[in-house]
Formats: structure tokens, C-alpha cells, sequence
């Protein structure tokens, strides 16, 4: 699979269903090398579980999902080699609770064998500085307050030198005093060129950061741009009304 | 009193070292059981989840001592008579150590089960999403959690696996209980002799208590 541009990211015509409920509805995504996609969309849109097929976290139930060539949704291609590529930040953080920071770091590198421990561990130990927590590596989830472990976990997703990055409401778990420090992390990885797909309700963010912004409601795509046009003269009266409740 | 265990109290160590190995037995291949039905029972695969729901069910709904006499007289019956292919024949250890297994297992297998139904399905996510394959994660991530809150249940179940071998006397294997019977008989001293057989077994499980408590105390994560 080739395509003209370099498309990390290449979704045509998804459609999931849970059972009976049909959650997306015909979405197709381009995301170039470098990219910020920002998808926006009230709850229960179906960001979250576009979100999650483009890791095959969700079978999709049809349609096309292409991560950097591999054609994810054939049954036979190595899900577990695409998702070295595809780093996820999940709501919720997700850190190992049974391993101190410097192990949640180290474990898929070292047990995938992508690297010797020594290597891993300084590794780790230049990404956590990366994030602002190099005195943390021997702490565990618990001793750590919501916005440090949600640094930890894009330390973690880094260090496995993703191709791309998915983010999944990544402030909405946390306290308003800390969401600044993890959009901070963010908008530094979008300055160094990382290619980004984030699910958020911040429009401070997707407005400064994002190259495109998608507006998702009721599983479909129904407006795309630049943030300022999305933002300043929205057309999809969805999207109006939208806007109106959350700026 | 005191001539019971001057007079029986080796006979009585002797056995409760029986009861203690048929335990262990007992209580070693119903860990292997636990683990791999458990492990069934959370599978994607209909087929293993069924296998596992049958086979706890089946375990559940039969009481232990029907299980020892069809274990220990039932099967070699059908080995040797009806299939006629003749040469089984099961210790009173052996068909004991079987049937708690068996027993012991189908707990055990319920209790990791809901040990590992315990932990965040986030965790699998996470690492998952990482590239680690289904089995590395739930080596490395799932199981140490499931583990750790499973302690206290698991232990609880090794103490009624030890208790349960008393049941065991039935098929005549010489544990704590057969061998005090055969005391009472000997003696007529029923309320010393049942009084110490007591003794005996509330003295092993306390220390079991105890040491469970201490490798709870270990397995703290910041410990
Ligand atoms: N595993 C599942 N089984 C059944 N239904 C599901 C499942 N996951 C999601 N859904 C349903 O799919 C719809 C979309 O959910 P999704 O989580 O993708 O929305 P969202 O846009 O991320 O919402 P939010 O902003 O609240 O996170 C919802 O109606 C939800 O109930
Ligand atoms: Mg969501």
C-alpha cells in the first residue's frame, strides 16, 4: 500500500458497531508525517472508539485502517509489530500500579527486546527528564499526583519510539492546576514534529497546536479545517451549537 | 489426658504429618488446576471459558466425599471392570491427593478468575498498546496484581483444602482423623483425644494464618 504523500495514517469508510449500535458511521482520516489531527465531537460520538481502532484496540466492522503501510484490519498482519508504532495515552493514565516509574518505562522495550536493559534504563531516564520527572524514576503510580502520572505515561508510550501518537482525552482526569503541565508536554512533542492524533475537550490546545481540527458527532466526521476556520465560522450547525456550549 | 499424648501424641504427629502431606499434594496440583482453569476462564476463546465454567460447576455441585469414593472406588472399577482394561489400582494419597486437587482447584479457579476480573481492564490496554503481546501481559502486568489482591482468599481456600482433608478419612488414608478414631477406639477417651485433635489442627492453621499475613505484608508495592 503506497500512497502520494507520506500517510501515516490512512482510514476509509470505518464503520464499528457494538453489537446493534452502530457507534461510527462511514469516517475516513488522512494524517500526514507530522501532523496534529485534534477530533473534538460531544460525548458518546464515537472519538474515543476511533480512537481505539487505529490500534485494534476495537475491531473495526468494516472499512479500511492503514497505520504506516499495514493494513490493520487484515486479520493476518502482526498487530503487535504496527502497535511498537502507534503510542496511546489513555483518560485514565493506565500506569503499571505493580512497577515503580523507571519499570513502567522499561518494560515493553526490554521484554519486546527492542533494547538491552542498560540502554532502556538511560532511555528512560533522558525521557523522564523529557517530561519534567527525572526524580520520580524510583516512585510508584500511586505516590504520584494525576498530572505527573499522565507524564509518566507519555514517557512510557515515547520510549518505543512511536511513529505516531495517540491521545485519548488525556486532561479530562485531571485537576484544572495540573492540565497545564501534560498540554505543555503535548505541545512540545507537536513542536519536535511528532505526529499526533488527540481526542480533547481543551480548545485553548487544538486551537494553538492543532494542524486540523475534526468536529465528530453521532460516529461521523461532519466538519474538518484549520482550527481558525473551525473555530471562527463553523458552517455545520451541529458544530455552532457545539462550539457555543464549550467556549 | 496427658496419657493420650504421652502414649498416642507420636501416632497423632505422625498423622497430622500425613494430613500435612496430603495437603500439600492436595493443595500443589489444585494450584496448577486453579491457574490454567482461571486462565481458561478469561480467555477470548468460547470453547476454553466453557470447558472452565463445566468443570467448576461439575467440582462445585458434588460434595468432596462423593467425589473420594468415586475417585477411589469408582474409577478403577470402570478402568478395570466395565472398560476391562484392568490394572488401576489408587492409594487412599493418591486418590486423596486427586480429589482435593480436583476440589481445591475449582475454588482456586474461581478465585483467580475474579482476581483477575479485579484488575482495570486498563492495565491489558496499556500494555497492549505498548506491542506486548496478549500472554506478556498478562505475565508481566495482570497476573502480579491479581495476584496480590488474591492472598487473602487463597489462603483462606488452603486452609479449608486442610481442613477438607479429614474428609479424606473416609477412603482410609491414615490422616489426623482416622488416626484418632482409632484411638478413641483403643482408649475410650473420646473427649481428650478429639480435644487435642482439635488443638492440632486450630495450631497449624493459626501459624498459616500468620505467615499469610506476613507474605502480605511483603508483597506491598513500595515495600
Ligand atoms: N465496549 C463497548 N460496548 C458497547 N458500547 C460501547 C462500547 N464502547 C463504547 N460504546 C458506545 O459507543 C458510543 C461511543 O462511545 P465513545 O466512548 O467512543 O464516545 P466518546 O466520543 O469517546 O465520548 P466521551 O467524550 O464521553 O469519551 C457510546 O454510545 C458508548 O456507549
Ligand atoms: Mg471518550
Amino acid at each position: 500500500m503506497t500512497h502520494d504523500i507520506k500517510n501515516i495514517v490512512h482510514v476509509s469508510h470505518l464503520k464499528k458497531s457494538f453489537k446493534s449500535l452502530e457507534v461510527l458511521k462511514d469516517v475516513s482520516l488522512d494524517v500526514r508525517e507530522g501532523e496534529v489531527v485534534v477530533i473534538i465531537g460531544p460525548s458518546g460520538s464515537g472519538k474515543s472508539t476511533f480512537l481505539r481502532c487505529l490500534n485494534r484496540l476495537e475491531e473495526a466492522t468494516e472499512g479500511e485502517i492503514v497505520i504506516d503501510g499495514v493494513d490493520i484490519t487484515d486479520k493476518k498482519c502482526d498487530i503487535n509489530k504496527v502497535r511498537e508504532k502507534v503510542g496511546m495515552v489513555f483518560q485514565h493514565f493506565n500506569l503499571f500500579n505493580n512497577m515503580n516509574v523507571l519499570r513502567n518505562l522499561m518494560l515493553a522495550p526490554v521484554d519486546l527486546k527492542k533494547k538491552d536493559k542498560e540502554t532502556a534504563r538511560k532511555e528512560a531516564v533522558e525521557m523522564l527528564g523529557r517530561v519534567g520527572l527525572a526524580d520520580k524514576a524510583d516512585a510508584y503510580p500511586h505516590q504520584l499526583s494525576g498530572g505527573q502520572k499522565q507524564r509518566v505515561a507519555i514517557a512510557r508510550a515515547l520510549c518505543m519510539r512511536p511513529d505516531i501518537m495517540l491521545f485519548d482525552e488525556p486532561t479530562s482526569a485531571l485537576d484544572p492546576e495540573m492540565v497545564g503541565e501534560v498540554l505543555e508536554v503535548m505541545k512540545h512533542l507537536a513542536h519536535v514534529g511528532i505526529t499526533m492524533v488527540v481526542v480533547t475537550h481543551e480548545m485553548g490546545f487544538a486551537r494553538e497546536v492543532g494542524d486540523r481540527v475534526l468536529f465528530m458527532d453521532e460516529g461521523r466526521i461532519l466538519e474538518e479545517g484549520a482550527p481558525e476556520k473551525l473555530f471562527e465560522s463553523p458552517e455545520n450547525e451541529r458544530l455552532k451549537a457545539f462550539l457555543s456550549k464549550v467556549l | 489426658m496427658t496419657r493420650i499424648i504421652t502414649t498416642y501424641g507420636p501416632l497423632l504427629a505422625v498423622a497430622m504429618g500425613q494430613t500435612l502431606l496430603l495437603a500439600l499434594y492436595g493443595l500443589f496440583f489444585a494450584c496448577i488446576i486453579g491457574m490454567i482453569v482461571g486462565i481458561m476462564s478469561v480467555l477470548e476463546s468460547r470453547v476454553c471459558r466453557a470447558i472452565a465454567a463445566v468443570f467448576v460447576n461439575l467440582i462445585r455441585g458434588v460434595p468432596m466425599i462423593v467425589l473420594a469414593y468415586f475417585i477411589f472406588f469408582g474409577v478403577p472399577y470402570l478402568w478395570n471392570s466395565i472398560l476391562g482394561i484392568g490394572g488401576l489400582t489408587l492409594t487412599a494419597l493418591q486418590a486423596g491427593s486427586i480429589c482435593l486437587a480436583l476440589n481445591c482447584g475449582a475454588y482456586m479457579a474461581e478465585i483467580i478468575r475474579a482476581g483477575i476480573e479485579s484488575v482495570d481492564v486498563g492495565q491489558m490496554e496499556a500494555a497492549r498498546s505498548l506491542g506486548l503481546p496478549w500472554w506478556r501481559s498478562m505475565v508481566r502486568v495482570v497476573l502480579p496484581q491479581a495476584i496480590r489482591t488474591m492472598i487473602p482468599s487463597i489462603i483462606n481456600q488452603f486452609i479449608i483444602t486442610l481442613k477438607d482433608t479429614s474428609i479424606l478419612s473416609v477412603i482410609g488414608f491414615p490422616e489426623l482423623v482416622n488416626t484418632a478414631k482409632n484411638v478413641v477406639a483403643a482408649t475410650f477417651m473420646s473427649f481428650q483425644t478429639w480435644a487435642i485433635v482439635g488443638a492440632m489442627y486450630l495450631i497449624v492453621i493459626l501459624l498459616l494464618q500468620r505467615a499469610a499475613k506476613v507474605l502480605e505484608r511483603r508483597l506491598k508495592y513500595d515495600a
